[in-house]
């Protein structure tokens, strides 16, 4: 893995590229900086969890976000069209009969428009090797009991096609308002990885 | 045929592991990476799809001696070179 040294290697070896693009007028001057300013100040977990908050104070919504994510998201101010291309959404919900869980076996898709850059145990060969083959007890590491009979729904993302899970509303919540249930939602349950 | 990429129901990785308050990269270069990768597909130098190819043919065993974004400049330098933008021996380490 990288060192220190390995990783200055790298490191000038990227400035390196950047310069010759910038000289040969295939990169902006501070175009780079720009982006990552932009990544930096865009998707969160928190743009999923108003998703989720909205579609338990709101069955209307809810019933649209299911039937078609995409059309429904600018209702709360979001989309799917803000990075290279436009990708298709599907939200699936956790129900008595059935836990989602989320995967990209194939590398690292994942909805950062609604979740943010993705944690380093989601690209891991590790988690998307196991979780198709043996989901209940990688759930279980992750501290989440799926009772015997309830189904286990493991959703594999593409290129075009990405997927967030709606997880169930917590018992004892039915005082709190839209913005206390957005803060309940974290990241691991827009994934799967956790209840809520 | 499958390639290295292709993991799902593979056994034998090592445990998941967590990493607590993970920030979006580790490094600076990975920010860098990120944004690079982004502006060339925005310009049209090659796509998404070439862009995962280009990872996914690395030689196997640089694939997995790799970190996430060691593969990701690893692509992005072969496809440098395969569109003429800029030589082998210039990106080279």
């Amino acid at each position: 893995m990288s060192g220190e040294h390995h990783s200055s290697d790298i490191s000038a070896r990227v400035r390196r590229v950047e310069a010759l693009l910038e000289e040969r007028g295939l990169l902006g001057p501070g175009e780079i900086d720009q982006r990552i300013d932009e990544f930096a100040a865009g998707g969160t977990p928190a743009n999923g969890a108003r998703v989720v908050a909205r579609a338990w104070v709101d069955p209307g919504f809810r019933a649209r976000l299911l039937d078609d994510a995409n059309a429904v998201l600018p209702e709360v101010g979001l989309s799917m069209a803000g990075g290279l291309q436009e990708q298709r959404l599907k939200v699936v919900a956790n129900t008595d009969d059935v836990h989602n869980v989320l995967v990209c076996t194939l590398c690292s898709c994942y909805p950062i428009a609604l979740l943010g850059p993705s944690p380093s145990w989601y690209k891991s060969e590790a988690y998307r090797s196991r979780v198709v083959r043996d989901p209940r007890s990688v759930l279980a590491e992750f501290g989440v009991t799926v009772p015997p009979d309830t189904g286990i729904a493991v959703w594999d993302a593409s290129a075009e096609s990405r997927y967030m899970v709606l997880p169930r509303r917590p018992a004892g919540t039915d005082d709190l308002d839209e913005a206390e249930l957005t803060a309940l939602v974290t990241r691991r349950g827009l994934i799967g990885t956790a209840l809520v | 045929m499958s390639r290295i990429n292709d993991v799902g129901g593979m056994t034998g990785f090592p445990a998941i592991v967590e990493e607590p308050d993970e920030p979006r990269f580790h490094e600076d270069w990975e920010a860098h990476v990120f944004a690079l990768n982004g502006a060339l597909i925005k310009r049209g130098i090659y796509n998404l799809d070439e862009f995962r190819d280009a990872q996914e043919r690395l030689p196997v065993a640089e694939f997995l001696g790799s970190s996430y974004y060691e593969r990701w400049f690893a692509a992005i330098t072969t496809l440098l070179a395969e569109k003429g933008v800029l030589a082998r021996e210039e990106t080279a380490p």
